[in-house]
């Protein structure tokens, strides 16, 4: 290699590093924004968590704003986050609270909501996780935000708490009302 | 020119048995301090032997943690919602360990199928689970799950 | 209205940022000095803005102004005051205000003191600061602005300060810290001018040398008081980790070190130019790596700052921008500024660049350590992961460590040029006998164990302090009184063997500590007690105690030694009201000779508890050998010769790699 060549090299490792810090960055699934922002909720049809019988579908998700959250009784930042869903639940009378109950066992979920207090008007499970890959749901707690036209216009990734609900969800409100 | 070639000898042999010893440094050390992380269904499967020394993570099952007679030893099962281990540790645990939260733990199988823990962590951020803790939940749901989400991907 | 003025002035910082990184520069090209001259105002106005912009933010915190979301985040009307202030860089956003003040601080301190030096270089080097300027500035504005409003519900009462946060150590950790990261950045601008102009001489070594002490030394006491905080803090008793964050801190520092001896060289020898530049460039730039690791959280850490990929992004590219550049300009303009001087295998030159190939192949080592589990995880994927763990640290970096203290020790009494062996072994002979000596014989008496490796520390430590102490007595052997020698010896000499010295107490602290602790972790009742050594610990139970904005578990511990009380030691536990998170806080009785460690573990029935209980010898001597580490430093940088020796930049540059001035030589060289 000539001498000229070789002054090259701390470039080339400093490129590779932050080649390896760019990966490092996006490796994790729960960190990609979702690409179903701007667009319409996917076509589904689940069983309501209380009522096997009864289903929901897209449908009923649609002529004002709703609020989507992921959860699961595994998963402890829910956990952390279910307070203060219930709050926000009854102080925001406009939206409408739908909960996902995501690769979870059922009568657990029940159990949970009854003990604990339900913030959500629909609740509807997703045991196998199908929707979930459609939402490009990786974890929960995941939270969408869905206009009247049944749009997805927000989606956060992580437990909410009063910060992310006023620094994220309260303007984006402000704007659908 | 005599003295040019022993100079240069002399550089190219210290950089050679330089990079010589650097590299059964970094052998050693690697063995030494390479942890690999194992989730508790992996290790269900067999994917350990011998008393080598790796991580766990996982999730402190709740009503599992048991704090042991006069002495400062305590057990708790850690889970990933697929498989359960039961860990052993003596010490004081970190602030943030509480019972249905994640925690990582460094150390090695007993022959009786009992992970004993040298160091207890305890994820700081309440707010997320740590990245290691997640993908080993995942990976446990994934393997729980995996067949049916298949089966419903094609109606 | 005081968070839009911050706004308004960060604004206009950005501005002023942006004409320095273009005016001056463009100066340089078009010859014109009105350009080039403006560099300096320009920084003086940028600082002036910035201390604007980060009063006004400290303004907001003072006054609980929760209306602007980063207050509302990191405060408390509860907090005491002071922490208040402290907030300010309690989280992304102020700290990465206060990065850039300190930035732009650094830029105003070298547009002062720079007044000997030729208008173009000084022109150079306070553009490349403005360019960085401007790239952080942008950054924080545009995607960390820490003055963003809430004003649609405002909420009553902020989320509070992280409670790790609320303590002394850790409030003047990060500006220290940040001093040394961002002092490397003139190094760095001058090594860009260099590369610029092909000039590289002994001149240019002389003004840049002072600013990279004075980094380093800054950098020095940032990391001790990190080491300091997590010893008493986080109620483990441990004073180093090995944590990610901890690593990007100390990679700088160790290419720092590296670049001090390796200035000395280009100065005195006008030798190792490119080498240099190339250090000058990595030593900054491991420091704005440091800066991205914590804030992106692409390593996952105790404790790191919250994670963002969009921010990730930004600062990524930031660093792409500024240190690929760097480092292209470096491949292309490398060989302009190539040493000419030879020097034979065994003078100081080669073993300064001993010292040097340590420093980075240990700088190396511990990157790889820190990037290892993203590299696995590239190659084998996300269901192969790995973690690194102290064993792998402590097993590189003790040997390269020995080695280097071995060679500090040897090149003390190296020349310039060339060496002769005779001269090396008689003036080691007596040096090596004695240390190897008493290092066997001085732990067998006083310890009465064979320990190999405490004989190998004690060894070095011995070697490092006789070889200085002789090499103090053989300059001033031949003058006329041995004060008038003393006297003779320049500041930049007692400065050098300040911090060798002090590597040699920070050796021992570490070394001894390690080896000596006695640590427990005992279940006691109240009233029961257990003897470690010549200390008694009698627990005397847990009583409430109610602090500004906590509540505590406050055990008592009472302590005798040989049978007489000694002391009552109190370790809490915290729960903080904001937050209601719990904070272990450990109680400890320092001493020159050993340290008294009491922590609080968890209740365990009948009144009983854990208690964490460490004797630990010589653990004050690790921050002492820092600090004195540190001083080293700042006695080198107020050598005269830095303050009055206007060299003219054409009469350096006529004889490259030429004999030193004559004061410089006496200093050191002889």
């Amino acid at each position: 290699m000539s001498n000229r060549a070789k002054l090259f090299i701390p470039a080339i490792f400093f490129v590779t590093m932050l080649g390896l810090l760019l990966y490092g960055l996006f490796h994790d699934p729960s960190k990609v924004p979702s690409a179903l922002i701007s667009r319409s909720m996917p076509v589904f049809t689940r069983p309501n968590l209380f009522d096997d019988k009864a289903a929901v579908s897209n449908e009923q998700l649609k002529g004002g704003i709703f609020l989507v959250n992921v959860w699961a009784t595994w998963c402890p930042p829910c956990h952390a986050e279910h307070p203060y869903l219930l709050e926000i639940s009854e102080r925001e009378k406009g939206v409408t609270f739908v909960g996902v109950n995501y690769k979870d066992d059922a009568q657990a979920a029940r159990d949970f909501l009854q003990e604990r207090g339900n913030p959500f008007k629909i609740s509807f499970s997703d045991p196998a996780g199908t929707l979930g890959i459609e939402l490009g749901v990786a974890g929960a707690p995941e939270t969408f935000l869905l206009d009247a036209t049944g749009t997805i216009r927000y989606k956060y990734v992580g437990a909410i708490d009063n910060r992310v609900w006023e620094e994220k969800f309260v303007p984006l409100l402000a704007q659908l009302r | 020119m005599n003295q040019v070639r022993k100079q240069k000898f002399l550089i190219v042999g210290s950089i050679l048995a330089g990079s010589i010893v650097t590299v059964g440094l970094l052998l050693v050390a690697f063995d030494k301090g390479l942890n690999a992380f194992i989730t508790p269904t992996e290790i269900a499967e067999g994917k350990v032997n011998g008393s080598h020394n790796f991580r766990i993570g996982g999730m402190v099952k709740k009503g599992s943690l048991v704090r042991k007679g006069t002495g400062t030893q305590i057990e708790f099962i850690a889970t990933d919602f697929n498989e359960d281990i039961p860990v052993v540790y003596t010490g004081v645990l970190p602030d943030l360990f509480r019972e249905g939260q994640g925690v990582t733990a460094d150390g090695h199988m007993d022959a009786s199928g009992v992970f004993q823990a040298d160091t207890v962590l305890a994820k700081h951020d309440e707010n997320y689970m740590s990245k290691e803790v997640k993908a080993a939940m995942d990976a446990a749901e994934k393997k729980k799950t995996g067949k049916l989400a298949t089966e419903g991907a094609h109606p | 209205m005081i968070p839009e003025l911050g706004n308004f002035a960060l604004m206009l910082a950005l501005c002023l940022a942006l004409l320095q990184a273009v005016l001056p520069m463009a100066g340089t090209y078009t010859g014109s000095t009105v350009w080039m001259g403006l560099g300096r105002p320009l920084s003086a106005g940028i600082w002036v803005f910035m201390v604007l912009a980060f009063g006004c933010l400290a303004r907001s915190f003072l006054h609980d102004d929760f209306s602007v979301a980063y207050v509302a985040r990191n405060s408390n009307s509860e907090l005491p005051v002071y922490y208040k202030f402290a907030a300010v860089w309690g989280a992304h956003e102020g700290s990465l205000l206060l990065w850039v003040l300190i930035l732009s601080s650094w830029g105003y301190a070298v547009s002062l003191l720079s007044s000997k030096l030729p208008l173009d270089i000084v022109a150079r080097v306070l553009s490349v600061m403005g360019m960085i300027t401007a790239g952080f500035l942008a950054f924080m504005i545009f995607t960390s602005n820490p003055f963003d409003r809430m004003l649609l519900n405002t909420p009553s009462e902020g989320a509070d300060l992280n409670p790790l946060l609320q303590d002394f150590g850790l409030t003047v950790h990060p500006p220290f810290l940040y001093m040394g990261y961002v002092g490397f950045s003139v190094a760095f601008a001058f090594a860009i001018a260099a590369l610029l102009t092909g000039r590289l001489d002994a001149a240019w070594a002389r003004w840049t040398r002072p600013w990279t002490n004075a980094a380093w030394a800054f950098l020095t006491i940032g990391i001790t008081l990190g080491s300091w905080w997590s010893y008493y803090e986080l109620g483990w008793g441990g004073w180093w980790f090995w944590d990610p964050v901890e690593n990007v801190s100390f990679m700088p520092w160790l290419v720092g070190t590296a670049l001090i001896h390796s200035l000395a060289v280009t100065e005195k020898r006008g030798v190792f130019k490119s080498w240099t530049v190339l250090l000058a460039i990595s030593a900054f730039s491991l420091s704005m790596l440091g800066a991205f690791i914590v804030r992106s959280g692409v390593i996952t850490s105790v404790h790191a700052f919250a994670t963002d990929p969009q921010r990730g992004m930004v600062l990524l590219a930031l660093l792409l921008v500024i240190i690929g550049a760097s480092l292209c300009l470096y491949a292309i303009r490398a060989p302009v500024v190539k040493g000419s001087a030879g020097y034979a295998a065994n003078s100081r030159e080669v073993f300064l660049l001993i010292n040097n190939i340590l420093l980075v192949v240990s700088t190396a080592m511990i990157l790889l350590g820190t990037l290892f589990p993203l590299i696995h995880e590239a190659i084998y994927g996300e269901a192969n992961r790995v973690s690194v763990g102290p064993p792998y640290y402590n097993t590189i970096f003790i040997p390269l460590m020995a080695l280097l203290a071995f060679f500090l020790g040897v090149s003390t009494f190296s020349r310039w040029k060339k060496t002769s062996m005779e001269h090396l072994k008689s003036n080691l002979k007596l040096v090596l006998l004695a240390s190897v000596a008493l290092g066997i014989v001085v732990p067998l008496i006083v310890t009465g164990g064979f320990n190999p490796a405490i004989m190998l520390a004690v060894a070095l430590v011995l070697w490092i302090v006789f070889g200085l102490l002789k090499d103090i007595r053989d300059k001033t052997a031949n003058k006329a009184s041995r004060w008038a020698g003393l006297c003779g010896l320049g500041r930049s000499y007692y400065g050098m063997q300040l911090a060798h010295f002090g590597v040699a107490v920070l050796i021992t602290g570490i070394c001894l500590t390690s080896h000596y602790s006695v640590e427990q972790d005992v279940r006691l009742k109240p009233g029961e007690s257990i003897s470690i050594g010549d200390y008694s610990f009698e627990f005397g139970g847990v009583v409430e105690r109610k602090g500004p904005n906590y509540d505590a578990q406050s055990a008592t511990i009472n302590v005798s030694k040989n049978g007489k009380p000694y002391r009552v030691m109190n370790p809490e536990k915290r729960k903080y009201h904001a937050s209601g998170s719990v904070q272990t806080e450990a109680a400890i009785d320092t001493g020159f000779f050993r340290d008294l460690f009491t922590a609080l573990g968890d209740p365990r029935g009948e009144d009983a508890w854990v208690v964490r209980l460490h004797v630990k010898p010589f653990v004050f001597w690790i921050w002492m050998g820092a600090f004195l580490m540190a001083s080293g430093g700042v006695l080198a940088l107020l050598d005269r010769r830095y303050r009055y020796k206007p060299v003219l930049l054409a009469e350096a540059a006529v004889q490259p790699g030429s004999e030193p001035q004559p004061v410089a030589a006496k200093a050191v060289n002889t």
